[in-house]
């Protein structure tokens, strides 16, 4: 860099989930006169905003609002968010670094997040000198370990263009510090799983709300949603998905009695809803005897598979108890039929048809 | 004076955080100046590019609910959101 060009600030993209971390590392670099602008990544996998807009009991809870440009507003920062869905795929399906617990890939995940935060950076328009993560040695047993910050530097191709605010005190100087674009003195030595000394930073710069839990906005460490992910590719016989199959399995209780097909249930109107828009790709089912939640197949049952559909459905209507529930069979190309079926008894449901 | 631009993006059916990701696309091939009028379905969107629009400095002009199942393929419930693009910084 000239002298020329760094007489204007020096210029930093923030990566930004949403979450604590990422939001003091941003601020303790603005704090130090660069220039900073964050960029939030939609892999389709995060908790927020789709499941707030599908389940209407969420409604009167957690404010609806998308926590990265939360943090974006409190900041004071630009940021931008980069669709990053279909790309993500092969990081899901074929991470070099494996899984963590569930089908978690954090290191290849992280890896990714910064390659793409260097490209966005360095694009002639944005013209950026450096990135910054939130990230903690030792607080994540996948990502974020003393042998992992290395390899995120390195193989996403920012070296030492990458800067970790909150724990670079132990780890190598990069080069905005000795450039002298922020003072090494002022950056922080937190590490370990321990909350604490971020919860204190964080009050220090006045920040009294933020969102919870930290960083934990990722579906794919949960194990009730990799175990659907997992059926879902085991059903197919490949591992492929598309935006539409990863929503579906946050919606409604999953249930798979035969290999040929899997059942939704819908567990309040707002997931009935949204499972009505994939009518004309899956077969639905609705009671119409009774009130009842929406069903959706998905596979391709026979007509003793459908019934059997029916009846479990029956069985989660107000017509539970009733000797006979009509159930309406609508499909994809619009042909239906009326089935008059027996709820299933409760016992009737086993227990490893939950997904 | 010209009269404004205008220009109009159907992120209809698309669920949260799509329809500001499709919003801050378009604005940027926006000219300064332009109103940009954004049709969704989903709520959260009136929210997240009031936010958008708060965080880049352009102007959230109105939202109003919609019925007409006229402007676009949907037979929701729907919002039109109007916002105008930025003087360049």
């Amino acid at each position: 860099m000239t002298e020329q060009t760094k007489v204007v600030a020096p210029k930093a993209v923030a990566l930004i989930s949403g979450g604590l971390d990422s939001m003091l590392a941003a601020r303790v670099v603005m704090d130090q006169g660069v220039h900073v602008e964050g960029l939030n990544f939609f892999t389709g996998f995060c908790v927020e905003g789709h499941t707030h807009a599908i389940r209407e009991r969420r409604k009167s809870k957690a404010p609806k609002r998308n926590n990265a440009l939360w943090v974006a507003e409190q900041l004071g920062i630009k940021l931008h968010i980069i669709d990053v869905i279909d790309e993500y795929k092969d990081i899901v399906l074929n991470p070099k670094h494996g899984y963590g617990a569930n089908l978690n890939p954090c290191l290849d995940c992280k890896i990714f997040m910064v390659k793409k935060a260097l490209a966005w950076a360095f694009m002639e328009e944005h013209g950026f000198d450096f990135i910054i993560t939130g990230e903690v040695v030792g607080q994540r047993p996948k990502s974020q370990r003393r042998e992992t910050m290395p390899i995120i530097a390195r193989e996403s191709g920012a070296e030492d263009r990458l800067l970790r605010p909150l724990c670079a005190k132990h780890l190598p100087e990069t080069l905005p510090e000795r450039e002298g674009w922020v003072d090494r003195e002022r950056l922080f030595d937190f590490h370990g799983r321990n909350r604490k000394p971020q919860l204190e930073l964080a009050r220090s710069l006045g920040f009294s709300e933020w969102a919870q839990p930290a960083g934990g906005c990722c579906f794919l460490t949960n194990a009730d949603y990799s175990a659907k992910l997992q059926d879902l590719w085991a059903s197919r016989g490949h591992r492929e998905y598309d935006l539409d199959d990863i929503m579906l399995l946050k919606v409604g209780r999953h249930l798979r009695p035969d290999p040929a097909f899997k059942l939704i249930l819908g567990r309040e109107e707002g997931e009935n809803r949204y499972l009505e828009g994939y009518r004309k790709r899956f077969i639905t089912l609705r009671t119409l005897s009774h009130k009842g939640p929406l069903a959706m197949i998905d596979g391709t049952p026979d007509d003793s598979q459908v019934r059997l559909a029916a009846r479990i459905l029956a069985r989660y209507s107000q017509g539970r108890d009733a000797e006979e529930v009509q159930v309406a069979v609508e499909r994809p190309a619009g042909t239906g039929e009326v089935l008059k079926v027996a709820p299933l008894p409760p016992h009737g449901i086993r227990d490893e048809w939950w997904v | 004076m010209t009269a404004a631009r205008q220009a109009r993006l159907d992120a209809l059916g698309l669920l949260c955080p799509m329809p500001v990701i499709r919003t801050q696309d378009r604005v940027g091939q926006l000219e300064p100046g332009t109103v940009l009028e954004v049709l969704a379905t989903d709520p959260g969107a009136l929210h997240d590019i009031r936010a958008w629009c708060r965080v880049h400095g352009h102007d959230y002009l109105d939202d109003r609910e919609c019925l007409d199942l006229g402007c676009g393929e949907t037979s929701q419930k729907h919002y039109h959101i109007r916002l105008r693009v930025a003087e360049r910084a």
